[in-house]
């Protein structure tokens, strides 16, 4: 943690203003609001493909929502190679995956809905049919991206070394520890629908309830409360979402929806399911010249509205180079349907298993050349700023290699590998664990708007944030903004810019978000993106508040706007002790008016809006793990990172995020596996699905590096996925070098004790 | 994840709660600390018509350990046996096995008794009962009987206990000082159930083992004792060389099924690792 050694707020560990009524249990999520209201309860496929035969019982069906004309969703990217598939909300003849929504029954209370459901009779003819949207499509590829410089195939000839590998990412589940779900209320009165919902971009909610209900948004309220965690899976629009504001306008109450875990785990959005097979080709000094690589990913049975089924297939295409300088590159990259849950993105996106690819890569080719895993990092990471990758990703300035001197000082190899050595040789006799150390570069791109989503071709293109802010009479700061925080302390570091900008008391400021009739249209909190976008528009809005202070005060003060300066929540004539309270100011703006100059603009509100094209913040990862030989499970020893994210505006809600993220990586790199056997899902409760605890994540040590560039206004770079991006990589090098003297490495995600124990029994079969 | 409706009682005594299970039988399931019916019941994969919660029924719970054996009620709790208030080579492998059993609020409310009659292939209560010998004691209003562990797990999930029968006691022969236990267990994470643990207990008598008992638990529907390695170590003079020796055939003797938690080599792998984990404490 870090403490500011001046009188800003920005920079300083400030506690977290969401925390008090959080760990009292006086939060206020989704089902805190849905309990004592009729419930909602959906009937699943137990089938991954299959022909609905009939559906008998007290349930809602498609054929309801199809009386009704409610549409069906389609997320559209502009790209002949993209297929485009329409979704109806409910199951409408096939069924696609274990899981697949079929009908939904209404009880008034949760136990009444489950036994209704029980009544439920549905009849499916299952088949086998490989096809996933036959009645569209001859076809599983969903997208195929590929893309090559001009060069490749020269540079690729002319490489003293071509190092290949496989790497294979398992399936994994986002698992918030809240799981989805919504409580729709229909007022008779109005006609209004209010709908509370665990969402991450409330406004896009409501277009789309709009736009496939065919009710106004005017008409519809959606509100996102406290948000338990959602890591992207409450980004795409849930079919479930819809079918429940549908019923409370349908049966004109209350209709809640509350996700149990197994729906969570078996029809939520999943991730991560890919294999990269890389090639570099290398100089002789470990300058890596080409890189190509063939990428697949599972995407699942349906697209993702608005990012679509394309996202995972097209971030790693575009984003596989990563940190390093090289020139020549050549991809394939393919999403492919399957009859298993949808796929979205998952904090990371893609990045952590390409990352994991790379850093392997990387790994395995300094070995084959003898150089140390630092040494080939060193001759590759981009140092000349700004740099423009093979694919025209252009990255601002960073700290690549100073970030890696700085963990590798940190971290002391040497005394590791004496370390390491001795525990060889107690291994060798059987009775000891292999250490190992691995390490991962990365640089992470953030904050992104309007302008790179727009290159992605998107029928929906997010990017912009927006800010309304108004100072009522009493004084006190209201900031409405379109970004929807779920859990990463967004209130509070928002609280501290807007304290910096007009020098007023955090106490006096009052972040409002997750409401749609309080907040202005906006996209919620995915992709790295708030504290850079809202933030910055925060700041913007900020300015333009204090010269409307300015305004208010060099009337009453009789002085020019641009010679009064603020302090300590007063606003006062420079180089005087003639000023005033922003509180009084804030009162004759609004009720003394007759003080104001007739032009001076009355009341005190502004808008201000902020769209940049994105910044990059990097890190080191270094790991250190402990692998027992006899049952191949993994222990981290030790966890370090150095992260520049430019200006933290709260340290330790920086740190909090790295830690949460580094966690998830861990649980990735070891841990947790969806597993699907012949399409049917196994891993379908908390018995199998194994997120680690807290006995298996190590302390997570954290510093620092500012590289502040003009990508962003505040200076803050986005840091909310580093963690999750870096640690599977650093985990992954970490074990194949502890079993490196064995010959071995593993290139899969997770390395299950089981996959690691199969490694070393082939050896010792020798 | 809410249960089905169900009868709920709670009899005051064991008579009142052998005539309930002797009326329902096969409807009803009996709860004592509910770590395994309640989470089964909310998935509605148990669908008792009749609960009969036994929390009220007075005694089940004691512990008591003379020459003969260690006598404990269904109803003693996982964390009582992680604290025991017995001592001698027992109470260390109890208090060894009973760390592992789930979490602290599970051990808090679970119940050894419960536990054994659930019978989950990789309880540790189950594997201990079953490398000591234990007797089963169970009663209906028909009587009393005690059913030899050997007898006791017939395959997952399922025992010889009758639809109309209580586990009351089990019943574990004592050790004397001249044995020494072991205990390895292998999971995921803290706290999980086991993939594959191993329990051990060894006699020694001037420098050789004289008798030897070894069972592990995740390699088939029962915990299942390794009497070939067993064998191998009764009459060895055991040292590092004999251990390693022994958990292969240990290793050899165990044809596990697999699942998405161990594949059947990974889980031999393992019963080889902690055979000799376990038995380093026991020698």
């Amino acid at each position: 943690m870090e403490t500011a050694d001046h009188d800003l707020w920005v920079g300083r560990s400030m506690r977290r203003l969401e925390d008090p009524a959080l760990v009292r249990g006086e939060g206020r999520y989704v089902a805190d609001v849905a309990a004592g209201s009729p419930t909602a309860r959906f009937i699943r496929s137990p089938y991954a493909s299959g022909r609905i035969i009939s559906v008998d019982g007290p349930v809602f069906s498609i054929v309801d929502l199809d009386a009704d004309g409610v549409g069906e969703i389609e997320s559209v990217l502009h790209r002949p190679d993209f297929l485009k598939v329409s979704q109806p909300l409910l199951a409408r003849d096939r069924v696609r995956y274990v899981g697949e929504p079929i009908a939904v029954v209404v009880g008034r209370t949760p136990e009444e809905a489950e036994d209704l459901a029980d009544e439920v009779i549905i009849d499916i003819e299952p088949d086998d049919d490989e096809l996933v949207h036959g009645d569209v499509a001859s076809t599983n590829t969903v997208v195929d991206g590929r893309f090559s410089t001009p060069d490749f195939d020269a540079t690729m000839q002319s490489a003293d070394h071509v190092i290949s590998l496989t790497m294979t990412s398992h399936r994994q589940a986002a698992l918030p520890l809240e799981t989805r779900g919504a409580s729709a209320h229909f007022d008779r009165s109005s006609g209004r629908l209010t709908m509370h919902a665990s969402v991450q971009s409330p406004h896009v909610l409501r277009t789309a309830l709009s736009d496939l209900l065919h009710v106004p948004e005017a008409d519809i309220r959606v509100v996102a409360g406290d948000v338990g965690g959602a890591f992207g899976q409450k980004l795409p629009l849930a079919r479930e979402d819809v079918v429940v504001a549908w019923l409370a306008r349908r049966l004109r109450g209350t209709v809640s929806w509350i996700e149990d875990r197994t729906e969570n785990l078996t029809s939520s959005w999943h991730s991560r399911d890919q294999q990269y097979v890389l090639s570099g080709a290398f100089a002789a000094d470990g300058r890596l010249l080409a890189l190509d690589a063939e990428i697949e990913c599972d995407v699942g049975a349906w697209s993702c509205y608005p990012i679509t089924w394309a996202a995972e297939p097209l971030m790693a295409m575009g984003e596989l180079p990563g940190p390093y300088a090289f020139s020549d590159y050549r991809v394939r990259s393919v999403g492919t349907a399957s009859h298993t849950c949808p796929v979205a993105p998952y904090r990371g996106v893609s990045r952590p298993s390409m990352t994991a690819a790379l850093e392997r890569l990387l790994d395995s080719a300094a070995k084959e050349i003898g150089v140390s895993p630092i040494e080939i990092r060193r001759r590759n990471l981009v140092t000349t700023f700004p740099y423009t990758s093979p694919t025209g990703v252009v990255h601002d300035e960073g700290s690549y290699l100073q970030a890696m001197d700085l963990a590798v000082e940190r971290f002391d190899f040497e005394k590791f590998r004496e370390r390491q050595a001795n525990a060889r040789k107690v291994a060798d006799s059987g009775l000891g664990p292999l250490l190992g150390v691995g390490v991962s570069t990365f640089a992470e791109r953030t904050g992104y708007g309007t302008p790179v989503f727009a290159q992605r071709s998107m029928g929906v293109t997010p990017g912009f944030e927006n800010v309304e802010m108004a100072i009522d009479p009493s004084g006190f700061v209201h900031v409405r903004i379109g970004a929807s925080p779920h859990g990463q302390g967004l209130e509070t570091a928002l609280t501290q810019i807007v304290a910096d900008q007009l020098s007023v008391d955090t106490d006096t400021i009052r972040i409002i978000h997750g409401d749609t009739d309080r907040t202005p249209y906006g996209w919620g909190t995915f992709a790295s993106r708030s504290v850079v976008i809202c933030g910055g528009a925060v700041q913007i809005a900020a300015a333009k508040m204090r010269d409307r202070l300015a305004e208010v005060a060099a009337d009453v003060l009789e002085a020019n706007p641009s010679d009064i300066v603020f302090s300590a929540g007063r606003a006062s004539v420079a180089g005087t002790s003639v000023g005033r309270p922003i509180s009084e100011l804030a009162r004759i703006a609004h009720h003394r008016t007759g003080e104001l100059r007739p032009e001076t603009i009355k009341g005190l509100s502004v808008v201000a809006g902020y769209d940049p094209a994105g910044t990059f913040s990097n890190a080191c990862h270094i790991a250190e793990v402990e692998v027992d030989p006899e049952t191949g499970s993994v222990r981290v020893k030790r966890f370090l990172v150095i992260e520049d994210a430019g200006t933290l505006i709260n340290p330790m809600i920086a740190e909090g995020q790295i830690r949460g993220g580094v966690t998830q990586g861990i649980a990735n790199a070891l841990f947790e596996e969806v597993v699907y056997e012949d399409d049917n899902i196994l891993t379908a409760s908390m018995l199998d699905y194994l997120p680690p605890t807290a006995t298996e994540i190590p302390d997570i040590e954290i510093g620092h590096l500012h590289t502040i560039t003009d990508a962003t206004i505040t200076g803050a770079k986005g840091l909310g996925e580093g963690g999750t991006i870096g640690a599977p990589a650093a985990i992954l090098n970490a074990v194949s070098d502890a079993i490196s003297h064995l010959g071995l490495a593993v290139n899969e995600l997770p390395a299950t004790p089981d996959r690691i124990r199969a490694l070393i029994r082939g050896r010792e079969g020798q | 994840m809410k249960p089905a409706a169900f009868q709920y009682f709670r009899p005051a005594t064991l008579d009142e709660g052998l005539s309930l299970l002797a009326e329902h039988g096969d409807e009803a399931k009996v709860l004592a600390g509910g770590q395994s019916l309640v989470p089964m019941m909310n998935f509605r994969l148990a669908r008792p018509e009749i609960i009969v919660d036994i929390g009220a029924i007075p005694g089940l719970n004691g512990v008591a350990l003379d020459h003969e054996r260690l006598t404990l009620g269904a109803k003693v709790r996982h964390f009582e046996l992680e604290h025991p208030t017995f001592d001698g080579p027992l109470a260390q492998l109890f208090a060894t096995a009973a760390a592992h059993v789930g979490h602290l609020p599970i051990r808090k409310r679970g119940t050894i008794g419960g536990s054994i009659a659930h019978a989950d292939p990789a309880a540790e209560w189950c594997l201990l009962a079953t490398a000591l010998d234990a007797e089963i004691v169970v009663q209906s209003t028909r009587g009393s009987r005690n059913i030899p562990i050997s007898d006791f797990f017939e395959m997952y999930f399922t025992t010889a206990i009758a639809d109309d029968e209580l586990l009351t006691e089990i019943w574990v022969p004592a050790l004397r000082d001249d044995w020494k236990t072991g205990f390895s267990e292998f999971s995921r994470r803290a706290g999980d159930f086991a993939v594959v643990a191993v329990a051990s207990a060894v006699r020694i008598n001037d420098g050789k083992v004289t008798e030897a008992r070894i069972a592990a638990a995740g390699v088939a529907g029962t915990p299942v004792r390794l009497v070939n390695a067993e064998a191998a170590l009764i009459g060895t003079t055991p040292d590092a060389d004999v251990l390693v020796d022994v958990a292969e055939i240990a290793r050899s003797e165990v044809d596990p099924s697999g699942d998405l938690h161990g594949s059947s080599e990974y889980r031999q792998d393992l019963v080889r690792a902690l055979t000799r984990r376990a038995l380093s404490q026991s020698i």
